[in-house]
């Protein structure tokens, strides 16, 4: 696959909605299933979300693309179950999905090691496995040091380490991630990112990861998926099958980041007219 | 943009096995620069700079006592010597009393305060958390909290007696409402991120009062409970000094009011004095200590 990377159209499945929709309908292997998803806060208010249907894949990556304000972090609330859609359904195939934030929302009282294992106590796992567990999941953020430290002795990227091993302590196998990178400097982002590809390829997680970022999600995702704004819909979606590792300064990326860049302005050009 | 030539094809397996050691030593270097060893200040430098501001203060007061005394500004069983006030405590110390006056008002408060901290916690909780309650008693709740408990004595003594429960009757509404307020207001501060935080987890219904709320809410509930802790003894001092009677034991302020009995000024000034301390030596051995240990576990402590 490797070799073939430039002998096809990096967009290779730049396909409608509709045409994705139906391809993947007689699939029914799903991590994340969302069924014409709707929603609007408060009596009448305007839907933020309208008819989303979204599939996602055992183990498959992706990414949410959208501007400012068109409903992403909604969306991840609603799979997280921190919120009740208006319309449709939304199932899992297993347990709670672990979320990730912008913010590491990692608790100040506890010790990083001490976070990680009140995610295991939580999930049920007995007291005296709890300690290696969490070492374990330190060691897979590249933190094995960090097991005493506090929450404010960390780096900022340090602390979403700690938080992405959190949230890899919970026992869902899918994983959502609200632009946990986007207060990072680019530097430590583009080391999370080999982090982050590194960690999915190992665990195997179904992630969904929400960003306003292009590149971010064209370097990430093995499907990017394009929200419209007010109501948030489903406006185009990306395939994705640039071999990973992938660096965000590639040719290959930047081309199709360009396209999405497009894309994204179109949408939001939309709103401008009337 | 397949035309685009600028991938070698041999970059795509560049960054395979070896990339990985590359990515673990740029963390590791990004870890190193970003974090600092926060050095601790030495003890000498904490003494010298909480120790001796305060005693300086005091040793002054103490000299402005004198002068007044010698400048005569008040008669002299008005105005003792802060040596006569001294020879005062000594006096009781000798007789083998002052600690078992101490420890009759020490054991009222203790329990008191226990008391206070069972009831208010739980109804701080319910306050913060259910809309209807905060609505129905969260205004009254700091309206009490402005009202000095001395004005409880009087009811309470002609509810309960002259009795240990007219004391903890009115210890009980000088410090529940200030620890509840606490309480209410630590829940407050708790930021909504680690509310979701914990429901993400699966810290939700009583799960995460345990595990989130409370602790979260910890650094608002130790400063109401600092303020409960004075508000206790306060309204001890008020409850003792007022409701002096045989049955109800010898504590501080019965002892300022044989003071006051005997027309013994320097009894009376020792007893004031004792009863400052004790409510600034919990504060200053107990709450302060705990108070800056939360904050510093948090990172919320600036050392200068
Ligand atoms: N709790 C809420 N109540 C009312 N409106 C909300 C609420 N949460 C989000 N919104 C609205 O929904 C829209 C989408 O918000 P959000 O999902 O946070 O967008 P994004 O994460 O894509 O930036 C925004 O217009 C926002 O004002
Ligand atoms: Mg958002």
């Amino acid at each position: 696959m490797s070799q073939t990377v430039h002998e096809q159209p990096v967009t290779a499945a730049a396909t409608a909605v509709d045409a994705a929709r139906t391809a993947r309908g007689n699939d029914d292997a799903y991590a994340v299933r969302l069924s014409n998803v709707s929603k609007s806060f408060g009596r009448g208010g305007a839907p933020v979300l309208d008819g989303i249907d979204l599939t996602v894949k055992p183990g498959e990556f992706v990414c949410l693309l959208g501007a400012s304000g068109c409903g992403k972090s909604t969306l991840l609330n609603l799979i997280a179950n921190l919120d009740k859609p208006s319309a449709g359904t939304i199932d899992l195939k297993s347990g709670r999905p672990a979320l990730m934030f912008q913010d590491h929302a990692l608790f100040p009282w506890l010790k990083a090691g001490k976070n990680i294992e009140l995610a295991l106590k939580l999930r049920g796992v007995p007291r005296d496995q709890r300690r290696a567990e969490a070492e374990k999941l330190l060691a897979l953020v590249r933190l094995d040091t960090a097991y005493d430290k506090r929450v404010h002795e960390l780096s900022g990227g340090m602390r979403q380490r700690v938080a992405l091993a959190r949230a890899l302590a919970q026992s869902g196998d899918v994983l959502l991630m609200d632009e946990p990178f986007a207060a990072l400097d680019a530097i430590t982002r583009d080391v999370l990112h080999d982090e982050l590809t590194r960690i999915w390829a190992d665990t195997g997680r179904s992630v969904v990861f929400v960003t306003h970022n292009v590149r971010e999600a064209v370097r990430l995702a093995q499907r990017v998926v394009l929200l419209s704004s007010r109501p948030g819909r489903i406006a185009r979606e990306w395939t994705i099958d640039i071999p990973q590792p992938r660096r965000i300064e590639s040719p290959d990326v930047s081309a199709l980041s360009i396209e999405i860049t497009d894309h994204l302005r179109g949408e939001i050009r939309r709103h401008g007219k009337h | 943009m397949a035309s685009t030539d600028l991938t070698k094809p041999a970059e795509a397996e560049d960054h395979a096995p070896g990339a990985r050691e590359d990515v673990a030593g740029l963390e590791a270097g990004l870890d190193a620069l970003e974090t600092y060893e926060s050095e601790r200040t030495p003890i000498w430098r904490t003494l010298v700079s909480k120790v001796l501001p305060p005693a300086l203060a005091i040793a002054f007061l103490l000299l402005v006592w004198q002068i007044a005394y010698w400048a005569e500004i008040k008669p002299d069983y008005a105005l003792p010597r802060p040596l006569d006030v001294w020879d005062a405590f000594m006096k009781t110390w000798r007789e083998g009393e002052t600690l078992d006056i101490l420890w009759v008002s020490l054991e009222r408060a203790a329990i008191g305060f226990v008391m206070a901290i069972a009831i208010a916690t739980p109804l701080g909780l319910v306050v913060a958390r259910v809309k209807w309650i905060r609505a129905a008693i969260g205004p009254l709740l700091s309206g009490l909290q402005s009202l000095p408990s001395v004005a409880w004595v009087p009811p309470a003594v002609i509810w309960f007696g002259l009795n240990n429960s007219a004391i903890y009757a009115v210890v009980l509404l000088g410090a529940v409402p200030s620890i509840a307020q606490g309480i209410i207001s630590g829940v407050d501060q708790v930021p909504p991120l680690f509310i979701r935080a914990g429901r993400v987890l699966g810290a939700t219904g009583l799960l995460g009062v345990w595990h989130v709320l409370l602790p979260a809410s910890l650094p608002g509930y130790l400063a109401g409970l600092k303020q409960g802790w004075a508000f206790t003894w306060r309204s001890l001092m008020a409850a003792e000094l007022i409701a002096a009677s045989p049955d109800l034991g010898y504590g501080l302020g019965q002892y300022l009011n044989q003071g006051r009995d005997l027309g013994d000024m320097p009894m009376m000034l020792s007893a004031v004095f004792m009863i400052l301390i004790v409510g600034i030596g919990i504060d200053l051995l107990l709450f302060s200590p705990l108070e800056k240990l939360v904050l510093r576990q948090r990172g919320l402590l600036v050392n200068k």
